[in-house]
């Protein structure tokens, strides 16, 4: 059972990145769906990193600082790449947001396989696969007293420091959105960019920030799942659709960080609660692993039909702005 | 990269197939995009699609006579992708539901809907995959026509293009589905009943993505997988957005589209690089496409040179 629950929110984690940063991207108006492919190159983005890094030096006299923020730094570049690639065609040059957004899960799920397949090829290996261990057990190193605290240290101290940055991040959205006046702004700008823009709030510049930020914070999920629950194990694709479960559990959090804490951890337990229930048939688990999606279909349509305005998506969301053509 | 593509002609073919599957799926979209409704789950509605025709194909295959078979075939797929286009087209006239990420969840209730049933179903079992139906005898296959394999789908996808193209600018529906798309207001101010419209524009999108399942499952694959779809619901949408919802453009950028993936997939072998190559190239075109249409529509006038400055 302490088992289950670990791995369920192992699994939860770059969910909740995703949704976190998804969230951010939201609540000012963008709806980006190339949350999946950010997260793709996000990963990519530490492989990388750690790669090239491994390479230089050997895996044996890695310096456990430069072995984690090499690959942090790596990534995070990468998806705010992807995030100002977004921010550029939808806001400065006022393209179409759904297309942009598939176009750069296109784009970004190609980067990471490309870049994948090529270091694969490097590497010589005989398994389709980059093996990174020596780099994830930096990132995997656990909290020092965790393994003396019995099943409270089990569940609640036995995570890597990507983990907590998770909850943490999640936290701190909460309340920059709704308690600071750059998240008021900031919503103002989701709700109604027109009002914002006559209340003399930069629309473009809460944009461009918002989104890129989010598009950093999804990419680390990318990366958790690489150094931590794949330890440092990429192959091609095995990422697989996460990044849609993160958008989501966005709708599922009702656009509310805190509350995508909890959700990740539900989601996390339905992707893996299939190894737990004996004598599971194969097609069962398909059904299961339908459940996520179901249920978001369900809150979205209760929140919808109650109708409560704190439980809304942002009012322009999707809707590009254009000053000139009010 | 041209050889790639259009190398010999069973290469022309397969392009030829594949550019008419994504332009069936464009087809289907377009009059949902065109009515603003950003109809994302084509990809569902075309696997739902699919597997009710792979069902009906497997379960009444070889008690009915072929030409029966293939019509009850038909309408299971067109009734199929209608209801999974109907379902969030309600929700959203009703009750305002976001129908981008609406559709975008029904996509993977029908991914793992068909992946418990191919399990189910699998032969030999517990070997998860269906494998070719009805190999020996082939009941429900679209025949060749003059011994080109995919002559009829072909056919049948240009005869919905043009019927699609006649539909938005000819009759009153499209008319209906231009204005809404323009407002919801103004239709509603003119009397149309924006909900009717709604949910009527989703049935017709919803069916047509059936067909076009119907004619990956019946017409090419003769199987069902969560592949069929191949990712072609999604890229489907910028095939339509590219052609600016304009049917007889999208068979140009649905064919610009295929002949990329493959070109690019033949520079990738050759240069002994990965498939995952033309993804990069086809979203890297994209962005340059989304991104140049600004400079289509806007002119941009630098201040400073005396003038006054122009929008």
């Amino acid at each position: 059972m302490i088992m289950f629950i670990q791995r369920a929110i192992i699994q939860g984690i770059p969910l909740l990145f995703g949704a976190t940063g998804e969230i951010m991207t939201e609540k000012s108006g963008n709806l980006n769906l190339g949350i999946p492919g950010i997260m793709y190159s996000g990963a990519i983005g530490g492989v990388i990193g750690a790669f090239l890094y491994e390479n230089a030096v050997g895996p044996e006299n890695l310096n456990p600082a430069l072995a984690i923020l090499i690959p942090l730094f790596a990534s995070l570049i990468l998806s705010l790449f992807m995030g100002l690639i977004y921010c550029f065609l939808t806001v400065t040059l006022r393209a179409n947001q759904n297309v942009t957004g598939l176009a750069l899960t296109t784009f970004g799920v190609g980067v990471g396989n490309f870049f994948g397949g090529s270091l694969i090829k490097l590497s010589g290996a005989d398994v389709p696969s980059i093996n990174l261990t020596a780099t994830s057990n930096f990132f995997k190193a656990k909290l020092p007293f965790a393994g003396d605290l019995g099943v409270v240290g089990e569940l609640i101290f036995s995570y890597s420091f990507l983990a907590y940055l998770a909850i943490i991040i999640a936290i701190l959205a909460s309340i920059v959105l709704m308690k600071t006046r750059v998240g008021l702004h900031l919503r103002a700008v989701g709700e109604n960019p027109a009002t914002a823009d006559a209340a003399g709030i930069s629309v473009t510049k809460y944009k461009y920030f918002a989104t890129c930020i989010g598009s950093m914070v999804a990419g680390l999920g990318g990366l958790f799942y690489i150094m931590d629950y794949a330890y440092g194990v990429w192959s091609n694709n095995g990422f697989g659709d996460r990044g849609w479960l993160a958008v989501a559990l966005v709708i599922f959090s009702t656009w509310k960080p805190v509350v995508a804490i909890a959700g990740s951890f539900i989601f996390g337990a339905l992707l893996i609660v299939q190894n737990y229930i004996p004598n599971l048939t194969m097609s069962a688990q398909e059904i299961i692993k339908m459940l996520p999606y179901v249920v978001t279909i369900v809150v979205l349509i209760i929140v919808s039909a109650r109708n409560r305005k704190e439980n809304q998506p942002p009012a322009s969301l999707g809707l590009p702005y254009f000053r000139e053509d009010r | 990269m041209v050889d790639g593509a259009v190398g010999t002609a069973r290469r022309c073919w397969a392009l030829a197939q594949n550019t008419a599957m994504l332009l069936c799926i464009a087809i289907a979209i377009t009059p949902a995009f065109k009515m603003h409704f950003w109809n994302i789950g084509a990809e569902g509605q075309v696997l739902i699609g699919g597997f009710d025709c792979a069902t009906v194909m497997l379960k009444l295959g070889g008690k009915l006579p072929t030409p029966l078979l293939i019509i009850i075939m038909l309408i299971a797929a067109l009734a199929a992708g209608a209801v999974w286009g109907l379902i969030p087209a309600y929700f959203n006239a009703k009750k305002n539901c976001n129908e981008t990420l609406f559709t975008l969840m029904m996509n993977y209730v029908a991914i793992q809907l068909i992946g418990f049933f191919v399990l189910e179903w699998s032969v030999p079992k517990g070997s998860g995959q269906i494998g070719i139906i009805n190999q020996k005898t082939q009941a429900g296959w679209i025949p060749p026509l003059f011994g080109k394999a995919y002559l009829i789908n072909i056919l049948i996808v240009v005869a919905v293009t043009v019927a699609i193209a006649i539909y938005l600018s000819k009759s009153k529906h499209g008319y209906e589905i231009t204005v809404v798309g323009e407002s919801r207001n103004t239709a509603r101010y003119i009397g149309i009943d924006v909900r009717k419209v709604i949910i009527r524009t989703m049935v017709l999108s919803g069916a047509i993505c059936g067909l076009a399942g119907f004619l990956l499952v019946a017409g090419q694959d003769h199987t069902i997988t969560k592949e069929t779809a191949g990712g072609n619901g999604f890229t489907a949408i910028m095939v339509s957005w590219l052609a600016k919802f304009d049917p007889k453009w999208m068979v140009l950028t649905a064919l610009l589209i295929c002949f990329l993936e493959k070109g690019a997939g033949e520079i990738a072998t050759m240069f002994n690089l990965n498939l995952a190559f033309a993804d990069i190239i086809t979203g890297i075109i994209i962005f340059f496409i989304v991104g140049s249409d600004f400079f289509i529509n806007y002119k941009i006038v630098f201040r400073g040179s005396g003038k006054e400055v122009a929008a």
